[in-house]
């Protein structure tokens, strides 16, 4: 006999909320977005991302200067893309990525994107109304990579809450408490 | 090993507890002691009774509100709202662990990027299914919704008679776990469900929400002549519990 509890609901945002949810995803397309092999994934990028912006809890995403998505950055290399987001917590970007109609587009990603080898996706905290850079971004991608979640680069399913308030930023996090 | 399985499922042997967490389960959302009472047709304080047993045994879950908008003293006392408990609760005698084998199995699927012999797999196990389906009688959409029900989805009717609605994921810890795996399998398995039993005009779609399912089967309005939408078959044996 087994009996399974949901998981509990990560700890809820501090009112004044200190902290946001930043997210880093990089992917290795099969062929060039202008290649009809990536046709569908092109055609939803604007719905998809408008979408992003209408769910609760969405606060920033990276575009390319001048332009409507974040296609035409590539720092990882030529055949990578990023998405580069910030979200008021882990449910709120949870809830879009996998509750709303952008996981039709997940479902179908193995059509458009290499199997990653490593981590792909990060997750961190950053101090209320921070943008991250790419180059954070690509750190904590990193650390991830080196050392597993941590509350300094962790993933959906070994979650970190954010970082207390009296806590100073440099300060561990409190006592990991993976969720899934 | 824990007891708490077996004290859910032994909470429901009696006959009229049975009945109000079946009642509860179709209704959706809050159920009030009155509107239970009414439900089942018995006295209040029995139902109230029962009720707190169901909330005893971790199958339903309680809310206090106050639904008369007063406030303050002589304003009474909050009522008790009842609703299906978010707990999962399984019985498998002798002892069997298959959520551990599919979160390893799923782990693996991922691991090796190997969803489309997942979403073919499903597919060919929801045609055989469908063509049990139609073996059995027509494949109308009364008989699809009861199928759905026997399965655990809990259809219910929305956008007008337009689409069916799931109210509950079967492969909810799963789904949970991996998202695009375990939707993406049940996607599939529900279409071929519908292929092989030759359901006409009705299409599953991924339609994820807040809750429930992440497929919806959509009514196909191709034919001007087609039957207005059926309501909802009724539920063969609506205190049917499979907690499994």
């Amino acid at each position: 006999m087994t009996d399974h509890e949901p998981a509990p609901p990560a700890r809820p945002s501090p009112p004044a909320q200190l902290a946001q949810l930043a997210q880093l995803n990089v992917a290795r397309m099969r062929a060039t977005l202008d290649d009809p092999l990536m046709a569908d994934f092109v055609a939803l990028l604007d719905p998809v991302n408008a979408l992003a912006e209408a769910s609760p809890g969405f606060v920033w995403r990276l575009v390319g200067e001048g332009e409507s998505d974040a296609t035409s950055l590539r720092p990882f290399g030529p055949d990578w893309i990023v998405n580069l987001t910030v979200w008021a917590d882990v449910e709120a970007l949870w809830n879009f990525t996998y509750r709303t109609g952008h996981l039709d587009l997940v479902r179908r990603r193995r059509s458009w994107f290499h199997l990653p080898e490593e981590a792909h996706m990060v997750l961190w905290w950053v101090p209320a109304g921070h943008i991250p850079t790419v180059e954070e971004a690509a750190a904590r991608l990193g650390t991830l990579r080196a050392h597993g979640p941590t509350p300094e680069a962790f993933t959906f399913a070994t979650r970190f809450p954010a970082p207390e308030a009296t806590a100073s930023p440099a300060a561990p996090a409190t006592a990991p408490t993976p969720s899934a | 090993m824990t007891d708490t399985g077996i004290d859910a499922v032994g909470a429901l042997a009696e006959p009229l507890r049975r009945g109000l967490y079946g009642y509860v389960v179709r209704h959706g959302g809050e159920v009030s002691r009155a509107e239970a009472a009414e439900a089942v047709g018995a006295r209040r304080n029995l139902v109230a009774f029962h009720l707190d047993k169901l909330v005893e045994a971790g199958l339903l879950e309680v809310t206090l509100r106050k639904v008369s908008g007063r406030e303050g003293p002589g304003s009474g006392r909050p009522a008790k709202l009842y609703r299906r408990a978010g707990r999962e609760h399984s019985v498998h005698l002798p002892p069997r662990d298959y959520a551990t084998a599919a979160a390893v199995l799923a782990e693996a699927v991922q691991r090796a990027g190997a969803d489309e012999a997942v979403h073919a797999a499903a597919r060919e196990e929801g045609e055989r299914r469908g063509a049990e389906l139609a073996a059995e009688g027509p494949a109308t959409p009364a008989a699809l919704y009861a199928w759905l029900e026997r399965r655990g989805y809990e259809p219910v009717e929305a956008a007008g008679g337009a689409e069916v609605r799931l109210r509950n994921c079967p492969f909810h810890a799963t789904a949970e776990r991996f998202p695009p795996l375990a939707c993406g399998m049940n996607l599939e398995m529900l279409r071929g469900v519908l292929a092989g039993a030759g359901a006409e005009g009705m299409a599953a779609r991924m339609a994820p929400g807040p809750d429930g399912c992440c497929v919806a089967i959509t009514r196909e309005r191709r034919r001007p002549s087609a039957p207005p939408p059926q309501p909802l078959a009724p539920i063969p044996k609506p205190m049917e519990v499979d907690l499994d």
